[in-house]
């Protein structure tokens, strides 16, 4: 097969890239040391053209499969990897074929999971991974994709707010259908459990769990709350009275899971006593959307909640409650958001994005004014937090130096 | 161990018309190496997943020994998916990778080891349990995780595709290896491959699958020597097969210039939906090249020669055709000496060796008597 690359918006630079060498082998000077996940497949990361880009070695089959699930994901936004290309028909120098290789764009402010246990024991760290990926697997099976490799190894955090989002980094396995059926969402679950303790197992016996973690706690403790998340998300309600106010419930909690109804419907029993609810269509991203609707700021779910609980706080501190809520939303944008995130020095701008600055900021407030024992003005909390927290945090906008790989990638071959 | 049953099992997917698996009944035996093959979309994938559980049965039972399992959960059903994911984990001493998810399922610490040392030294481990896997092949790396599944002791092991990422040459070695684990083992398997060869390989029987109906099963033997209907007969066999549809003259099959003669038993079964025609196949491998005389040999203008070292295959057209009769593929394929290849443009005698003809209905495609 002839040397092809298929790419959406094809870049190119991608042509500057050293394909007829194995990926294994690609020079230092092309490859940036990113931290990794265990994987099946030699992955590498290499700049270019101002932007880092994944590099994973499969076959062809495989990338253009994976390429395509990416695609189809993005459509149907679910957060995933950007994916760039896949670049088949590869030959070495003396003429043998290599493998395929598909490339993704790399998650900026994205962290993998065993980065995150490497940096520091911050307790809880495992409960509040669970969290993003319990949220990840709802949002696709909702979505009809069934994963057939859940992992944290194959999925990447970003911080946001106090919490993590979850990102889908490897469709390898993916399907997409219409609809899944219960047994390819337990099938997954049971996988996602299983790996999940393993993965925990592993950083336990490398001492980088915290030892108050027990890993097969975890593991149910994910089993558990897919369930609630999925109960809530999308069982069918029976009401029989004070219907209005009940519907107006059920909306407000699913909102504050963060999720929007697009569709729910309402039947009544045989004999019309009762009214019978479903959630149809959630929207995950509620407090996201808000909050762009108000300010254009685009930003997670979490630091969205956090942004709008400032917003509303300011609100009502401006006496601005009988102003409409977007004139209160442009007012907390000019006079109190903007003003934090330009007090922080430019060279320090890359280590968080802006929403998770001001979030931690916020915080950082927070614990300021609790010690001191009184209220510490914005601008005092800025320059403490710049000085004693932000200035010594690693830049996470791509975390280059940090090699958490311990294991080179299991080949896909058996010897002999 | 145990049998699997699929008794009428179907699949309509939401949406669709047509099933895509359709009242499937299959019966494989304890211990049975079974293989579901077929062209894309065949339902050979479907099958397999509703016997994981991941697809619906919307028609049928499906049956693990005497349980049915039609809506019993996938982790409940005593199965193992082999091959799905094979990360192994850097800081866990093999023993611990192979045995972890034992512990999960809150087998007693005696037990999980003596299973690990039963699958260890079915699998040539035995010497590195206590190693980490940065210590191992690439190999031994992936019989660790094959061990995984192992240790498990499912009493159906699944297999779907597991060779398509593979390249050619690691595909044959794989392949053995699996054949002859799944012997030592002796658990049920069913593998899913779109590769007749594979099937032919590996199985100790075959089905094979089109448009969502089983067409066949049975040994490989079987299914080479007496195809059920054209389908089977072009699927099974490589090169495939050299299939025709000829007019019947005077009681016999006109190929060209060539008549080949059917059986009384033969003609007997012609039904007027046939409209005068039969469907004759013949082996490239079943076919010898004979000289000038020979009766009902059939002539071949060479047009290319592919010469394998062992064998070699001449790539030739079969010239007076009757204009109501036509081969299934460009070229009739024939087996010839390596040793002794005919000129390209030259013309060629072929004959049917006595009992390898195939016989099919012009009408049905089904297998008629000879």
């Amino acid at each position: 097969m002839a040397f092809n690359i298929t790419a959406a918006a094809p870049d190119p630079a991608l042509l500057d890239l050293p394909w007829a060498t194995p990926l294994a082998d690609w020079p230092p000077d092309v490859v940036a040391a990113l931290p990794r996940g265990i994987s099946r497949h030699v992955v590498r990361f290499v700049k270019l053209s101002d932007r880092v880009l994944a590099v994973k070695e499969i076959a062809p089959r495989a990338a253009h499969h994976e390429y395509r699930m990416l695609r189809d994901l993005a459509a149907l936004g679910v957060p995933s990897v950007t994916a760039v290309g896949v670049v088949s028909g590869r030959v070495d120098e003396s003429g043998e074929p290599l493998d395929a290789a598909l490339v993704t764009r790399h998650l900026q402010f994205s962290l993998p999971y065993r980065a995150l246990f490497a940096n520091q024991l911050v307790p809880d760290t495992a409960s509040r991974l669970l969290d993003a990926l319990v949220a990840l697997l709802v949002r696709l099976h909702l979505a009809g994709f069934y994963w057939g490799d859940v992992s944290l190894s194959n999925t990447l955090f970003r911080r946001d707010a106090s919490a993590f989002a979850a990102y889908l980094v490897d469709a390898e396995t993916g399907e997409l259908h219409p609809e899944l059926t219960e047994g390819q969402r337990m099938y997954d679950l049971d996988l996602a459990q299983t790996n999940i303790i393993g993965e925990l197992m592993d950083l336990e016996a490398g001492d980088r769990l915290d030892p108050g973690t027990d890993p097969l706690a975890v593991g149910e403790d994910l089993v558990t709350r897919y369930l609630a998340l999925w109960d809530a998300l999308t069982q069918e309600e029976t009401v029989t009275d004070n219907a209005k106010w009940q519907v107006a419930a059920r909306i407000a909690e699913l909102n504050s899971l963060g999720f929007d109804v697009g569709e729910l419907t309402m039947a009544s029993d045989e004999n019309g006593s009762a009214l019978k609810i479903q959630p149809k269509v959630v929207e995950p991203g509620h407090h996201a959307r808000r909050l762009a609707r108000l300010t254009g700021l685009e930003v997670q779910e979490n630091q969205a909640r956090r942004l709008l609980n400032d917003l509303d706080a300011h609100r009502h501190d401006r006496g601005m409650t009988d102003e409409s809520e977007e004139f209160a939303a442009h007012d907390w944008v000019a006079n109190v958001f903007e003003p934090t995130i330009k007090a922080i020095p430019l060279d320090l701008r890359g280590k968080l994005e802006p929403a998770q600055i001001f979030h931690e900021v916020q915080e950082h407030r927070w614990f300021m004014s609790q010690t001191e024992g009184r209220y510490v003005p914005m601008d005092q909390a800025v320059q403490h937090y710049v000085d004693h927290v932000l200035r010594h945090r690693r830049d996470e906008a791509s975390l280059i130096g940090v090699d958490t790989r311990t294991l080179p990638p299991v080949p896909d071959l058996p010897a002999g | 161990m145990a049998t699997v049953t699929f008794d009428g099992a179907t699949r309509i997917y939401p949406g669709a018309t047509k099933p895509a698996v359709d009242k499937l009944d299959l019966s494989i035996a304890d211990g049975e190496f079974l293989v579901l093959v077929g062209p894309s979309g065949c339902g050979k994938s479907t099958s397999l997943r509703m016997l994981a559980g991941l697809e619906e049965v919307n028609e049928g039972r499906i049956f693990i020994g005497d349980r049915d399992v039609t809506d019993v959960q996938p982790k409940d059903r005593d199965i193992a998916m082999v091959f799905q994911n094979y990360a192994l984990y850097p800081h866990m001493t093999v023993a611990d990778n192979m045995g972890f998810a034992l512990k999960i399922a809150g087998l007693p610490k005696d037990q999980i080891r003596s299973r690990v040392e039963e699958a260890a030294k079915i699998l040539d481990l035995e010497e590195y349990l206590t190693r980490k896997p940065k210590a191992l092949s690439g190999g031994q790396r992936q019989r660790v995780a094959m061990g995984r599944a192992i240790v498990r002791q499912p009493r159906v092991f699944l297999m779907d595709e597991p060779l398509s990422n593979l390249d050619a040459k690691l595909r044959v070695s794989t392949r053995t290896q699996i054949a002859s684990l799944q012997r030592r083992l002796d658990v049920t398997t069913v593998y899913v491959t779109h590769d007749q060869t594979e099937a032919l390989t590996m199985g100790d029987r075959i089905a094979v699958l089109k448009d969502g109906l089983l067409q066949q099963v049975g040994t490989p033997l079987e299914q080479y020597d007496t195809p059920a209907n054209v389908f089977v007969a072009s699927f099974i066999g490589s090169p495939a097969m050299n299939i025709g549809t000829f007019p019947i003259v005077d009681g016999a099959a006109q190929v060209g210039d060539a008549k080949l003669p059917l059986t009384r038993t033969t003609l007997a079964a012609v039904t007027p939906d046939d409209d005068g025609k039969i469907v004759v196949g013949f082996r490239p491998e079943s076919l010898d090249i004979v000289t000038e005389a020979a009766p009902g040999a059939i002539a071949v203008e060479v047009d290319i020669v592919e010469e394998l070292g062992s064998d070699a295959f001449v790539y030739g057209r079969v010239p007076n055709l009757d204009p109501r009769a036509s081969f299934t593929s460009d070229h009739v394929i024939v087996r010839a000496d390596p040793r002794d290849v005919p000129a390209k443009g030259s013309v060629v005698r072929v004959t049917v060796r006595p009992g390898e003809q195939h016989i099919f209905s012009a009408a049905t495609g089904l297998r008629l008597p000879a």
